[in-house]
């Protein structure tokens, strides 16, 4: 038997929601040693793999607070498939800069981007069937469905991510040094 | 006059005088209980309760508790930490606290104190309240979306400054903080920035304008070791910056 079955890897899934994508960045600020993760994890959907469609995995990691009905759709297919499903960033978390709309009305803030905005041609607020539908507020992940993981920041160190993730994969209990924990 | 009083925290000896608090004992003996509206420099408010500590299978408030003989103290116990972190997190639902936008964090006491009782998330449900920001004074702006109304500027306004600037309005979840001038707005109150209400604001809330963001990320406050070793900003503020200020008037 070969021991390097793919099947034995931790199957990992990705999404960024509404979020700037900076956790991912900050995934790959892992450097080199992505290429000892990807001996320990095979990836599902994810930016980095391209798969749109999420299968059954062992952890979910999700970027970006919930701001639209595409992200709630998304979120709640990583939580029917995911055994762990973590929140990613300050955003996931707690809503972080997203939620800051939240001080104001949703038509507020359509007509201040697209009709009030300074140098609009022909303004008009985006109507197409395909542009996911925006939420009253936005919400971190916890507010939707169940997390059961939390890493802060904004976004959570290289080092936090990698932390977590080879903690997890070698079935210890997860800790982090103070500097690795921060909302900022 | 000395005492040779004791009590314990977990087990340690801790001396103490005659109407001391468990609080001031800790603090003179260089004991950390995690706090956020307490400063030694003023009355007890025991408004945040985040101080809570176990003695004799009651929790109290170690800022208003008064130090008694031979008592024991729980300080550091999972389920006194899980507490406090509830708490924490409490306060943090309550109002808008966005550290990535926020120009305290690094050196807040609110986050500081949330890292020390290893807060990941905020749990509960967020309340995301609609509340204004006053940027009518010249000098110092105000934030009430920060605001976790531990009464610090109250107290320093009225007992040093003797302005009687801040105020606490209404009753229970109502309760926000408010400003005493003609129309409300700080712009038309008698504050300075040079004010001890304005050194002692623990979280984001009062902010003296034209500076911000002057230390990088890995150089504040906060950054490298937690508030047990650090101190409170209030204290350290007030060493650096308030009593430079003061001097130069």
């Amino acid at each position: 038997m070969n021991d390097a079955v793919p099947s034995e890897k931790l199957k990992v899934a990705t999404a960024a929601l509404c979020g700037c994508f900076g956790c991912h960045m900050s995934l790959l600020d892992i450097d080199e040693r992505i290429l000892k993760l990807v001996e320990l994890v095979e990836f599902d959907r994810t930016p980095i793999t391209d798969i749109k469609e999420v299968g059954p995995c062992d952890v979910g990691l999700i970027e970006g607070a919930v701001a639209n009905n595409e992200n709630v759709e998304v979120l709640r297919e990583f939580r029917r498939n995911c055994k762990i499903l973590v929140a990613v960033g300050a955003c996931a978390v707690n809503g972080g800069v997203p939620s800051m709309r939240n001080h104001f009305s949703l038509v507020e803030c359509l007509e201040e981007v697209y009709l009030d905005g300074v140098g609009l041609d022909n303004a008009l607020i985006p109507d197409d069937p395909e542009i996911p539908m925006l939420l009253d507020k936005v919400h971190p992940l916890h507010e939707v469905v169940k997390i059961d993981y939390f890493l802060p920041g904004c976004p959570p160190s290289a080092d936090t991510i990698w932390t977590f993730l080879t903690e997890l994969i070698e079935g210890k209990p997860i800790s982090f040094p103070y500097s690795l924990i921060h909302y900022d | 006059m000395i005492s040779d009083k004791t009590f314990r925290i977990d087990g340690k000896k801790i001396p103490f005088q005659d109407g001391d608090t468990i609080m001031d004992a800790a603090l003179r003996a260089g004991e950390y209980i995690p706090h956020l509206c307490h400063n030694p420099e003023f009355k007890p408010n025991g408004s945040c309760r985040v101080c809570v500590i176990e003695t004799n299978g009651r929790h109290v408030s170690a800022c208003n508790q008064p130090a008694i003989e031979n008592m024991e103290v729980d300080n550091s116990s999972d389920a006194i930490m899980n507490l406090r972190r509830s708490l924490l997190q409490m306060l943090f639902v309550e109002g808008n606290h966005v550290c990535p936008a926020c120009e305290k964090s690094g050196a807040c006491q609110l986050q500081a104190v949330a890292y020390y009782t290893r807060m990941l998330s905020p749990h509960f449900t967020h309340f995301f309240p609609c509340r204004d920001v006053d940027a009518t004074h010249p000098e110092i702006a105000i934030d009430f979306n920060r605001c976790i109304l531990c009464k610090l500027c109250v107290r320093a306004s009225r007992d040093v400054d003797k302005k009687n600037v801040f105020f606490i309005s209404g009753r229970g979840i109502n309760s926000r903080l408010v400003i005493n001038s003609p129309s409300g707005k700080l712009g038309d109150s008698d504050v300075a920035v040079t004010d001890k209400a304005v050194a002692v604001c623990p979280v984001g809330a009062i902010l003296p304008k034209h500076k911000g963001y002057e230390k990088p990320i890995g150089e504040r406050m906060y950054d490298n070791k937690p508030i047990s070793i650090v101190g409170d900003v209030a204290a350290v503020f007030s060493s650096k910056i308030y009593s430079k200020d003061v001097s130069t008037k």
